[in-house]
C-alpha cells in the first residue's frame, strides 16, 4: 500500500507499471487517473489546497478501508497539490485483486472517500478570478450508497 | 485552554488567516465558534452557514458539538473537493 501527496507533477505509465510489478498474485489491476478539466476554455490554472497534517492520514485510512473491504492484494493513491494547468494529471489511483469486480469496486469506492472526504479543496482561476469548486450533491450520495451497502450486507 | 486553530479554503479567505493560536474555556465547537464571532466580525462572515463549514478536531472528522477536551488543533473548511 503507499499513499503519495505531492506538488510535483508524475509519470502515469511508470506508476502503473511499478504498481503491476509490485503485485504478485492479482489477476486485475484497475486504475483512475483524474486531470484538470477545462470545459469553459477559459481556465487559466487550478489551485489545489489541502491540509497537509490530515490528508496522508485520511488517505491511508480510505486505502486500508478499500484493501479491507474489497480484499485487495494492493492499492496506491497519488494526488497533487498545488498549481496545476489545464489537462494535467491531478491524481491517480491503483487496486489490484484476484478478480476484475473486487479491483473496480475497490477503486470506486476509493475514489468516492476521496472525492468527499479527503481533505482538499480546487480553486479555479480564469480571468485572473478564482472560485472554488463546490462540491457536487451526488458524490455525497454516492460516498452514501457504500455505507448502506455495507449495511445490508452485514445485516 | 490553549488550541491551534487552522482555517482552510473560502474558510481561510474570510477570517484573512491561515491560523493562530487561542486561549478559550469554550467547552465545544460550536462554543468556539460563538466566541470566535464574538471577538471580530470578519468570523460572523465566514461562519454565516454553518451547514457549509465542516470541523476537523486533532485532523479528525468531527462536528460542532465536539467536546473540546484535550484538544491540540482544530481545523475549520468548507466540505472537501478532492480527486
Amino acid at each position: 500500500m503507499a499513499v503519495c501527496i505531492q506538488e510535483k507533477p508524475f509519470d502515469v505509465s511508470k506508476e502503473i507499471s511499478n504498481f503491476s510489478t509490485k503485485v504478485g498474485s492479482s489477476g486485475a489491476i484497475v486504475t483512475f487517473t483524474g486531470i484538470v478539466r477545462n470545459d469553459s476554455g477559459a481556465l487559466d490554472h487550478m489551485i489545489i489546497e489541502h491540509y497537509p497534517a490530515m490528508t496522508e492520514i485520511a488517505l491511508q485510512k480510505f486505502t486500508e478501508l478499500a484493501i479491507d473491504r474489497f480484499e485487495l492484494e494492493d492499492a496506491l493513491v497519488i494526488h497533487r497539490y498545488g498549481t496545476l494547468k489545464p489537462r494535467e494529471i491531478i491524481m491517480m489511483i491503483a487496486t489490484a485483486a484476484p478478480h476484475r469486480q473486487d479491483a473496480f469496486a475497490g477503486a470506486q469506492f476509493l475514489m468516492d472517500c476521496l472525492k468527499s472526504r479527503a481533505p482538499f479543496w480546487k480553486k479555479e482561476v480564469s480571468k485572473g478570478l478564482g472560485k472554488w469548486v463546490e462540491p457536487r450533491a451526488k458524490d455525497e450520495v454516492q460516498l452514501g450508497s457504500w455505507r448502506d451497502n455495507f449495511n445490508s450486507r452485514t445485516g | 485552554m490553549i488550541i491551534e486553530v487552522l482555517y482552510f479554503s473560502w474558510v481561510r479567505e474570510r477570517v484573512g488567516r491561515s491560523k493562530e493560536t487561542i486561549e478559550t474555556d469554550a467547552p465545544t465547537i460550536a462554543q468556539l465558534v460563538d466566541e470566535l464571532i464574538s471577538r471580530d466580525p470578519a468570523y460572523g462572515v465566514a461562519f454565516k452557514d454553518l451547514s457549509q463549514i465542516k470541523v476537523a478536531v486533532d485532523q479528525e472528522l468531527g462536528d460542532f458539538t465536539t467536546p473540546l477536551i484535550n484538544v491540540c488543533e482544530v481545523a475549520f473548511f468548507p466540505p472537501m473537493t478532492g480527486g
